[in-house]
């Protein structure tokens, strides 16, 4: 395989990755002024991400460096003319990223309201941005061949980035309600455990008009016609979907949330594969479309840093790993005791 | 202003105001690893506490400092796409390595520091402590590797229009680079020295917390003498190095208009970059200049003159920023050379706790200031001799980033003044009395 294919494989690896972890961190914080009733309730929702959204956030940083690295024009051309969506991204994560260590500084209602306020805007925002971004690098993006975006803000709010902005939220909220599930007890799981069962019924017609929206609006499933082992991977996407399903009803939520870790990484390689070789095709002309093929670093570059990447990715997931066993289990009010923590 | 002007102000912006809180997280992170294990050591409860106390300040101040980071590597793409298209086999290599050798592992060991407590042994809670300093230095490393291939960009060759990888370990030992990592990363630890003994002055002023301010004060003397001797060595070893790779830079940091032998330094100047020359200059201190520069008196030193005027930096702001910067550089081993002094009087020598506690700012003036003189004194050359600022922005509408600036302003404006009243409040309510409880 070439280096760039291989390459190609590993962004959406990490851009999966990224999806799947922080994904339920902003799951849980745009369910938190729908759940968080009283103050242990909202408490228990922030220890439930508290020690690890920092370390999920980073597989964006390294999705983004990654583009970077291996696929500079990539980055230049979809980072630019991506600008407001991206800087709207940026900020919400900047609150969000804050209000988990400001909130609980002071005690003061209103203090508390405004970090809240942040918390669900920090989460919910992100998640409907990025289907926005990648429903519409699915379609196309109207750049020309100097990789010159023709287009606003508004232009990417069109109905097929729309939907895949709300299937995001729908998978990211399921994500978020099952590891909530997992880390809550008493009337906050109850609760959470009503509402996952809804949430699970819209996002499998949210997930299926999607499928179906992507054969009228987008190329994706042509890679699957000329290769039908593909095919797989949405019989994955679909069957993982009724896997969180059946767990939710035998009560087993671990098992429920990693049959939703595995919708999530699915449906990502389902847009990846249909993607391949484009990275951000244009929807002026295809001859101006960014590919791993036309878009990439230099031979001697992308194999230093599949070097790294091989050495350290699996460290990463060790201890990354490992952080989460340490973290396992409810959270109880030993934890929640503790004054160091937000 | 035009889309180059708003984006480096954007950039700037953005930098300076991460760079508020990188500094202290890098020093303050090693401290408070040193006072857990201390604790961890000697059982003494006092380390614990005092763990606890500056662990608390780092927090708040590591959270502003993730969360503005992330703002840096978007720009390089929103903003400098083109810069991202000619460097990005280089620079953006860099970025991904520092992400993933240190940016996950510090990341993700903090919120294990933070929450794991009670979840860990003591020992190995103060071991992931020691992950997270490690971590964060080792980030810093592969960031001013990546800025020291801009100011002086090594191991490449210009192909298919771009700068493409010849040469990885030139990259990596880059002599500019490892001279800004001997220059900057000791300076984080002279502004958490700066910063841990302010703060303990003022509990020392007020009497109280004795045990616990003098002990961090003493740990602040030690460290703050040691790396403001470090910071000036390799500052100097650093300006023998602009003087060979970027001439510009140094005439501008000097404001020195005529080249010439035996090149003096005066000790008042100002610079008149209309007339090419400066309005005052008094007390001429004659080859100074020259030994600054090469280590020889007699040297010949480039002048601004022989630099075509679109290749020159702009001169007051570099001149500025570097005689304000070896100005305080040159107070801290003084002021902590005094703290030895009166080390054993220290709750009597009132002046000097209040001397330290308003030089608290002064560290933080000086490195960004430091920033400043790098990278302003860099221009017009976004990488030094390849590649002009005006050419690598990106192609997208001014008013984008006139909103995108003004959100800048806003967000951070509002997030800088939280975090100072959060940090203020924690050193307001002092130590916890039962650390053990907390």
């Amino acid at each position: 395989m070439e280096l760039q294919t291989v390459w190609f494989f590993i962004w959406g690896l990490l851009w999966a990755i990224f999806f799947m972890t922080d994904g339920f961190d902003f799951g849980i914080g745009t369910l938190y002024p729908f759940l968080g009733k009283s103050e242990r309730d909202k408490n228990v929702m922030i220890h439930a991400v508290g020690p690890l959204w920092d370390g999920n956030e980073v597989w964006l940083i390294t999705a983004a460096g990654v583009t970077f690295a291996a696929f500079p024009i990539v980055y230049a051309v979809m980072f630019s003319s991506l600008y407001s969506a991206l800087m709207l991204i940026l900020f919400a994560l900047i609150l969000r990223g804050v209000s988990f260590e400001f909130r609980n500084q002071v005690d003061n209602p209103t203090w508390k309201k405004v970090w809240d306020t942040c918390i669900f805007v920090g989460s919910f925002l992100p998640a409907f941005l990025f289907g926005v971004a990648f429903g519409n690098i699915f379609q196309g993006i109207p750049i020309d061949q100097n990789g010159v975006y023709h287009g606003t803000l508004l232009t990417l709010l069109n109905p097929y980035g729309l939907l895949t902005g709300v299937l995001f939220v729908c998978l990211f909220i399921v994500h978020g309600a099952l590891w909530l599930l997992i880390k809550s007890d008493g009337d906050l799981a109850e609760r959470t455990e009503k509402l996952v069962g809804v949430l699970w019924l819209v996002l499998t017609g949210v997930a299926v008009v999607f499928l179906g929206a992507s054969y009228v609006f987008t190329p994706l499933w042509k890679n699957y016609f000329v290769t039908p082992i593909l095919f797989l991977v949405p019989v994955i996407s679909v069957t993982a979907i009724f896997g969180i399903k059946y767990f939710l009803t035998k009560q087993a939520f671990f098992k429920a949330w990693v049959a939703s870790a595995l919708t999530i990484v699915s449906c990502t390689f389902f847009g990846i594969i249909g993607l391949f070789p484009n990275m951000f095709p244009s929807s002026i002309d295809a001859e101006y479309s960014l590919t791993a093929f036309n878009a990439s670093s230099s031979p001697l570059t992308l194999k230093i840093i599949l070097i790294v990447a091989l050495l350290f990715v699996p460290i990463i997931i060790a201890y990354q790993a490992w952080a989460y066993k340490l973290f396992s289990g409810t959270v109880t009010d030993e934890d929640l005791a503790h004054d160091e923590s937000y | 202003m035009d889309v180059v002007m708003l984006s480096r102000l954007q950039f700037a912006a953005a930098t300076m105001f991460h760079f508020l809180f990188v500094p202290l997280t890098l020093g303050l992170s090693v401290l408070v690893a040193y006072m857990e294990t201390q604790y961890v050591r000697t059982g003494d409860e006092t380390y614990l506490r005092m763990t606890k106390f500056w662990g608390k300040l780092f927090l708040i101040n590591f959270a502003l400092g993730v969360v503005t980071g992330i703002t840096l590597e978007f720009q390089f793409g929103t903003n400098w796409s083109r810069y991202s298209v000619y460097m990005g086999d280089i620079f953006g290599s860099l970025l991904a390595i520092e992400a993933t050798l240190a940016f996950f592992l510090e990341s993700t060991f903090i919120g294990v520091w933070i929450f794991g407590w009670k979840k860990l042994s003591k020992k190995a809670h103060a071991i992931v402590m020691w992950v997270v300093a490690a971590a964060g230095n080792i980030s810093a490393v592969w960031i001013l590797l990546a800025n020291g291939w801009m100011q002086h960009p090594v191991g490449y060759t210009i192909r298919n229009g771009r700068a493409e990888l010849t040469d990885f370990l030139a990259v990596v030992t880059n002599k500019f680079g490892l001279l800004e990592i001997a220059h900057m990363i000791p300076s984080a630890f002279v502004l958490a020295a700066f910063f841990i003994m302010g703060i303990s002055a003022w509990h020392l002023l007020k009497k109280q917390h004795i045990e616990i301010f003098t002990r961090s004060f003493n740990i602040g003397l030690v460290v703050g003498l040691v790396s403001s001797l470090v910071v000036a060595l390799t500052g100097d070893l650093h300006a023998v190095h602009v003087t060979e790779t970027q001439p510009a830079k140094l005439a501008a940091m000097e404001s020195h208009w005529e080249t010439q032998a035996q090149a003096p330094i005066f000790l008042v100047a100002l610079p008149d970059e209309k007339n090419e020359r400066n309005k005052i200059e008094i007390g001429r201190l004659p080859g100074l200049l020259s030994f600054l520069g090469h280590h020889d008196v007699n040297a010949t030193v480039t002048g601004l003159k022989d630099i075509p005027k679109d290749e020159r930096p702009p001169v007051l702001l570099t001149f500025l920023s570097f005689r304000t910067m070896v100005a305080l550089g040159t107070l801290f081993p003084l002021l902590t050379i005094i703290g030895f002094m009166v080390r054993k009087n220290l709750l009597e020598s009132r002046w000097y706790l209040w001397t330290m506690l308003l030089a608290i700012p002064l560290p933080y003036l000086a490195i960004e200031f430091g920033w400043v003189l790098a990278e302003v004194g860099r221009q017009p050359w976004i990488v030094y001799g390849l590649l002009k600022t005006s050419d690598a922005v990106s192609p997208i509408a001014t008013s984008q980033v006139m909103t995108s600036l003004v959100g800048f302003i806003l967000v951070y404006g509002l997030l800088g003044i939280t975090g100072f009243f959060l940090m203020a409040k924690a050193v307001v309510e002092g130590p916890k009395l039962e650390a053990s409880n907390a």
